[in-house]
């Protein structure tokens, strides 16, 4: 009992304390707050070294979004290159948490330090992927999942992706 | 029940598994690669490792593996021991030096097995520094996307493909880690079950090509259960749906029907819903022929007013579809009158479908599931050719001609799972399997003995066949026949289960009487003998159920069109340019004023209309529907049909609510019309147990249509408006088109989608199962309407006055058309699926190299099938009914001339017709076309 | 005081704490804001003062709406009942020697009455809104002021025994050599935390509780009645203040300012302490704050009671 009340004590006067401190507050918008690079505001698709759009529309992003407000449609081009044939982001919806990005395994979708993305139509919100979609690489500037990955698509044959051997000639009786 | 030991604890399990069957009943999670509950062991992965202790003082024990131990009274085993997950552990990694970084461009990925145990198993970084091995990639068809860079070399692929279905190009190539899985050359895979790979891969080499454009996760995937609409085995399939189409089909486990497997025409076939001809608005004809798109309301309108039957005068008729749900068919009959109700089958079907029926009614033998077939020790095939018309009962078949393997090895008690051992063992020893056909089929490679006969001599030999097993003398009978009838009849009396499958595939009703006669005869002899008949569509027996026999037939209703007492034709989902000559179609269509259609996809029938309907698919509505051997099954909508698409039970029911009809009065929904249907059919009556009505809750809650991780529910349509809206609300059904939802232990008829904890691929369907490859927990899915019929004493049906004396010679230069199957094109639907599309050829006419010698013509050319004109009497005077492409093929019965049911060119082309084929001229490869796709290619080619 | 006069300063109090409450909630939120090192409403007008005005515009203008499952007239007469119980309240508070609406004999008594009866409102407004958020908060206030009401009386039965009155007036007047709050330490602390429970603020807002229960009693209310509420919660505070600086800190007594001065001055501390005890302590969970009222706070004012009888006996008797 008295170890409570005393805990409760202390705690008005430390509040009380509070009294001579300056507030923290940044009064925006006269005064712009920093944002680290990594800060979780508008969302981008990036592209790869080459300037091909990153994104595999693998769905990731969409499958880790809490408030699903995802929505992609994969389409093959004849290469046998994935990408999205449509992407979708509600921003009305967004909670800017950053699973889209922690999940993406292309580096392909990535969060950017800009918030000031009001409007007065809901309907405007609604991204699509001309709106998404940068010229750059943003954070990462070296990833290029093709590169990685197993599949043939233009330019890089079987065999010619990273840490890849040649192609098995199945009628050859070698070891 | 032998107990046994694993990790401590007791457990009671069933005697003659494996361990690793064991385990996975028991609900344990054991990694595993090559086995598969329908196909064995062979311990290839060593995936399975668990520790064996010798005794209890055995503290060291040895590894073994799982899926080869069999289960012995107080065996110890570790499964979680530290040895025996670092060796699961290591073999993940060696499986996974070589495998790609594709995962989020791999199809498989989401619902990979190999995902699955490598997370299982808590493999992570690949140690490995060398270079990934890489294979180059095989074009094996429309089908199956090959990758070959991520096999794991499970042997699964060509374990099923060869060994389970009996194709022959599919092949493990070379040695070591170089070993591939493909064919010989680039091409397209050959067997009609290939399919099937895509659920057997554990991984992502072969993977759904239609679905390669426009991919869509699993998890993505909205589904719901549904039965295949290709043929009338009746097929359980999980359709799934993304955006509004329908993007794949995978199998839906039912132990008594399909089991793990389905054809390519059910799983490939189903993509016709997203047909560019499907209808989205309702069309009137308006003056200028054109049709006029109409909103919902007033089309039905519309119907109400041509469906007015004036007093005294009852002029409105309805055609219902074989291929229609039995509820649609039901309603459509009760607004027209039953006598004015034609079941919708042609002509030469119609007493075929009727005979089918009575037989299997009156039958004293088992009309048997596939599960039963598979148990099969003996079988005669009279006349159909099953690969074509009842596809998945060819793969059972091969099942089935396996069950001498079995008792051999029970002999050495050897286990039935022990694969490699028992197919070893076995070599070319099978039960035996007597094929009577018309001409080769893909079963011949099983067959102990194959012949081919016309009809009628199909029908003579098992004639005879069941006389020698009543003991009666068939001397009448060639002596060439006689020895074969003599070797089948003693190979079905020797048999436990025999087995006699016929069908309406032949086209010829004694064929089928034969064969009812010999299963008989067998039941007489006290031998457990079953009868199984192929019908041709996925409702053909519930609609012989629904009119019973002596229904209106398409040729009446001609008839009363053209003596002008028609004024309305209804017809519900039915191409009748599919059912009978051009000319007699046009003739009954163009005497009735209003013809009223209700369809899918665009055809020549509803270009014929003068009010089209535009019906929703079966994956877009509910209905049931009866299998071939008698099972009713419902389907579920996948998805909410989009813009003015309905049921076609809407649309009836509406139509008749809004004609304030007395008999609907009562009837609200689905379920109400199934039980109205239940109580005024009697064959019918067993229709309610399909599935359980709307009121079914799964522990108080409906029963999801998507996955917990459906994704983008606030983004899928804002686009159109940012404001969601309501989940669509699914009254007639327990399932609901949302993520909440209990999808668990739920009969085996309400399975939306399998997924367990772990178990993302479709492995997780021992989750589901009462034992692995048992039984669903909620039970099977369907209800049977054909039960053996109690008496030995035979109906007239079965009883005709067979004779088998040779009939009269057939005249010279006259071939009888026989029908021959196949299974991408036969089939009405399914062609409009791309990737089917892509298979099916040109019509086409099968004759023997030595007739074509004697007519002059070669393979590829062309040859016009002509009907000799019986009103003038003159050999000279004849009527050409198509020109198709010739196909030498020697197998072929004397005399007999097989034509491509189903393909372009062949529909006036009516079986067991004797016709005079001469040589065209000038003759043209037609380019592969549809029936009645848009007129063009119903008119029988573009030749001079 | 004539008639007249009463009538007038009686009107003039009603105002006064009217404007009171409604800068209290600016005041509040600038408070709050100085202690939890950010600014609070600093926007519109000096200091953002003007916050009051828009705030009371934007209540005013809200759509008001009764939900359609709720019982009417229940629903429209709740938040009065709390607004009228308060401001009757204010009848017995002597703001000077003169300054007072009515000096009842029994004005102590009447203050507790009429605080007592404000659980009506809260209660009724959760029954009429027929929502269960609603109907828990009621719940939780009921229990509250069942348990808070029995040693809140108590409490104050020391300073009644010390002065012989029940009058405020006298009660006052008996400070002017000791004030209350020294002999009666206990009885103020019992006060104060039965004060906080009467006026449901924070940290005893339990019948509210948003991160429970949304809104608690007023989860249906908007617009006009929603601030009525408000406005009832703080005309509590107000007066639970005033008669805090009454009773047990002299009320208008202290040298050299004119005795309505120190009484406004003393009675602005306490709402300043109010407010920090709001910005420092969390919300006790339902069953900590029974515990507390009837473990310990029931038992802590008994004692008081029978302390302080014993003294004034010895006195008197002395």
């Amino acid at each position: 009992m008295f170890k409570s009340l005393r805990s409760q004590l202390t705690t008005i006067w430390t509040i009380l304390q509070h009294s001579f401190t300056p507030a923290e507050t940044v009064q925006y918008p006269e005064e712009q707050p920093y944002l680290a690079p990594r800060y979780r505001g508008r969302i981008v698709l990036t592209r790869d070294p080459d300037g091909d759009e990153r994104c595999v529309a693998c769905n990731l992003c969409a499958a880790a979004c809490p408030p699903d407000c995802i929505a992609l449609q994969q389409g093959v081009r004849e290469d046998g290159r994935w990408y999205p044939e449509f992407f979708r982001i509600n921003f009305s919806r967004c909670i800017m948490c950053g699973m889209c990005e922690e999940a993406c395994p292309t580096n392909a979708i990535q969060l950017t330090p800009d918030f000031e993305m009001c409007e007065y139509e809901r309907q405007s919100m609604v991204y699509e992927k001309e709106h998404l979609l940068i010229s750059g690489t943003g954070k990462y500037h070296d990833y290029n999942f093709y590169r990685v990955s197993g599949l043939a698509i233009d330019g890089k044959d079987k065999g010619q992706g990273q840490n890849e051997a040649q192609p098995i000639d199945v009628k050859s009786l070698l070891p | 029940m032998p107990v046994i030991h694993i990790d401590g604890q007791e457990y009671e399990v069933e005697a003659g598994q494996n361990i690793l069957q064991a385990c996975l009943s028991l609900g344990l999670d054991l990694p595993y690669f090559c086995w598969h509950p329908a196909m064995g062991s062979i311990g290839a992965c060593r995936q399975c490792a668990v520790v064996q202790y010798l005794n209890p003082e055995d503290n060291r024990g040895r590894i073994v593996m799982g899926c080869m131990t069999p289960v012995m009274d107080g065996a110890i085993f570790s499964l979680n021991g530290d040895k025996a997950s670092e060796f699961r552990r290591t073999i993940v990694e060696s499986l996974m030096l070589n495998h790609p970084h594709d995962c989020p461009v791999c199809a498989e990925g989401g619902e990979c097995h190999l995902q699955d145990m490598t997370v299982m198993v808590g493999h992570r970084d690949r140690q490995y520094r060398g270079k990934k091995n890489t294979h180059r990639n095989q074009y094996l068809g429309p089908l199956i996307h090959h990758e070959m860079n991520r096999c794991i070399t499970c042997y699964r692929c060509t374990r099923f493909y060869n060994d389970y279905a009996g194709g022959t190009d599919l092949a493990a190539m070379a040695a070591h880690d170089h070993t591939y899985f493909g064919r010989h050359e680039e091409g397209v895979l050959q067997s009609e079950f290939a399919g099937n790979l895509v659920e057997v891969c554990p991984t992502g080499v072969f993977t759904d090509k239609s679905l390669m454009k426009g991919y869509t996760r699993k998890w993505d995937l909205q589904s719901a259960p549904s039965v295949c609409t290709g043929c009338a085995v009746g097929c359980n399939t999980l359709p799934g749906e993304r955006y509004g189409k329908l993007k794949r089909v995978h199998n839906r486990f039912n132990a008594e029907v399909n089991g793990y497997f389905l054809c390519d025409r059910g799983r490939f076939g189903a993509a016709f819903v997203n047909s560019e001809k499907s209808l989205e608005y309702p069309g009137l004809r308006g003056e200028d022929g054109r049709f006029n798109a109409l909103d919902h309301h007033s089309a039905l309108m519309h119907m109400v007013h041509a469906c007015h039957a004036e007093e005294g005068k009852n002029k409105v008729a309805g055609i219902g579809s074989p291929r229609a749900s039995v509820e649609a068919n039901y309603l459509l009959r009760l607004l027209v009158g039953a006598e004015n109700f034609a079941p919708g089958f042609s002509d030469r079907e119609q007493p075929l479908i009727e005979l089918a029926l009575a037989l299997q009614q009156d039958s004293p033998a088992l009309i048997p599931d596939i599960q039963t077939i598979e148990s099969a020790d003996a079988i005669l095939i009279l006349g159909e050719d099953l690969t074509n018309t009842a596809p998945r009962i060819a793969l059972a078949l091969r099942q089935s001609v396996r069950n001498k393997a079995y008792e051999l090895a029970a002999e050495l008690r050897l286990e039935a799972w022990q694969d490699a051992a028992i197919r070893n063992l076995a070599q070319d020893q099978r039960s035996p399997l007597f094929i009577a056909s018309v001409a080769d089929s893909r079963l011949d490679d099983i067959a102990e003995d194959r012949v081919a006969l016309a009809p009628d001599d199909i029908a003579r030999l098992g004639f005879a066949v069941a006389k020698l097993i009543g003991g009666e003398n068939i001397s009448e009978l060639e002596p060439e026949l006689q020895a074969r009838a003599q070797a089948i009849a003693t190979a079905l009396q020797n048999a436990q289960r025999p087995l006699i499958i016929s069908g309406t595939g032949c086209g010829n009703a004694a064929v089928m009487q034969a064969a009812a006669q010999i299963a008989q005869a067998l039941c007489q002899a006290h031998n457990r003998a079953m009868l199984a008949l192929a019908v041709p569509e996925a409702n053909s027996l519930g609609q012989a159920m629904l009119t019973g026999p002596g229904a209106q037939s398409l040729a009446q209703l001609s008839k009363r069109a053209a003596a002008g007492k028609l004024d309305t034709l209804i017809i519900l989902e039915n191409d009748l340019y599919r059912r009978g000559p051009k000319a007699s179609i046009d003739a009954l269509l163009a005497n009735v004023a209003n013809v009223i259609v209700l369809d899918t996809l665009d055809n020549a029938t509803l270009s014929a209309s003068s009010l089209a309907l535009p019906a929703a698919s079966f994956a877009e509505s509910e209905g049931t529907l009866v299998s071939m051997e008698g099972r009713a099954q419902r389907y579920y909508p996948v998805f909410v049909p989009r813009q003015e698409r309905r049921a076609s039970w809407i649309w009836l029911l509406a139509v008749m609510k809004e004609s304030e009809r007395e008999e609907v009065s009562e009837l609200h929904s689905f379920d109400d019309i199934t039980r109205a249907c239940a109580s005024d059919i009697p064959a019918l009556s067993g229709i309610t147990g399909a599935a359980p009505d709307a009121h079914f809750r799964n522990a108080g809650l409906k029963i999801p249509r998507q996955t917990h991780r459906y994704s983008g529910r606030t983004a899928m349509r804002a686009d159109v408006s940012v404001h969601e809206p309501k989940q669509p609300v699914d009254e007639e059904s327990p399932l609901a088109f949302s993520m909440e939802g209990l999808n668990r232990s739920q009969p085996g008829s309400l399975l939306p989608f399998v997924w367990a904890p772990g178990w993302n691929s479709n492995q997780s369907l021992h989750k589901f199962q009462s034992e692995v490859g048992g039984h669903l927990k909620g039970g099977t899915a369907g209800a049977r309407l054909l039960l053996p019929a109690t008496g030995t004493s035979a109906s007239t049906a079965t009883q005709p006055d067979a004779t088998l004396a040779p009939s009269a010679p057939q005249q010279p230069g006259q071939w009888q058309m026989v029908p021959r199957y196949k299974i991408f094109g036969s089939d009405e639907l399914s062609v409009h699926s791309p990737a089917i599309a892509e298979l099916v050829d040109p019509g086409f006419i099968e004759i023997s190299s030595d007739d074509a010698r004697a007519l002059g013509v070669n393979d590829g050319e062309g040859l016009v099938l002509n009907k000799p004109d019986n009103a003038s009497q003159g050999e000279l005077l004849t009527i050409a009914v198509a020109t198709l492409e010739v196909r030498l093929n020697d197998s072929i019965a004397v005399g007999c001339a097989g034509y491509s049911v189903g393909l372009a060119g062949t529909e006036d082309i009516i079986a067991a017709d004797k016709l005079v084929l001469s040589k065209a001229d000038n003759w043209k490869r037609h380019k592969p076309q549809i029936i009645g796709s848009d007129g063009g290619g119903s008119t029988g080619g573009d030749h001079v | 005081m004539s008639e007249l006069g009463t009538i007038g300063f009686g009107l003039f109090i009603i105002l006064a704490a009217v404007g009171g409450a409604a800068t209290l909630t600016w005041f509040e939120r600038r408070l709050l804001g100085i202690w939890q090192d950010r600014y609070g409403p600093n926007r519109l007008g000096p200091f953002g003062v003007g916050q009051v005005a828009s705030d009371m515009i934007k209540l005013l203008t809200k759509h008001d709406w009764v939900p359609p499952f709720s019982d009417r007239v229940v629903f429209v007469f709740a938040p009065t009942a709390i607004v009228v119980a308060m401001m009757l309240g204010f009848a017995v508070v002597p703001f000077g020697p003169d300054l007072y609406v009515i000096d009842l004999n029994i004005g102590l008594l009447f203050f507790l009455g009429m605080t007592s009866l404000a659980v009506y409102s809260v209660l009724l407004a959760a029954l009429a809104s027929n929502n269960k958020y609603a109907l828990l908060g009621g719940l939780r206030s009921a229990a509250q002021m069942v348990s808070y009401e029995v040693f809140m009386g108590l409490s104050l039965m020391g300073v009644v025994m010390l002065t012989g009155s029940f009058s405020m007036r006298a009660i006052v007047e008996a400070q002017t050599d000791l004030w209350n709050f020294i002999p009666q330490f206990l009885g103020l602390f019992t006060f104060l935390i039965a004060g906080i429970a009467e006026s449901h603020r924070l940290p005893f807002d339990l019948p509210e509780a948003e991160h429970e229960l949304t809104a608690g009693f007023h989860t249906e209310y908007s617009g006009m009645k929603f601030a009525m509420f408000m406005l009832g919660e703080y005309l509590g505070l107000i007066l639970i203040s005033c008669m805090i600086v009454a009773l047990f800190f002299g009320g208008w007594l202290g040298p050299w300012l004119p005795p309505i001065v120190w009484f406004c001055l003393k009675t602005f501390i306490v709402i300043c302490f109010f407010i920090l005890l709001r910005a420092a302590i969390p919300r006790p969970r339902y069953d900590q704050l029974m515990t507390l009222g009837w473990k310990y706070m029931l038992p802590l004012t008994l004692f008081n009671l029978l302390v302080t009888g014993a003294v004034a006996l010895t006195l008197k008797g002395g």
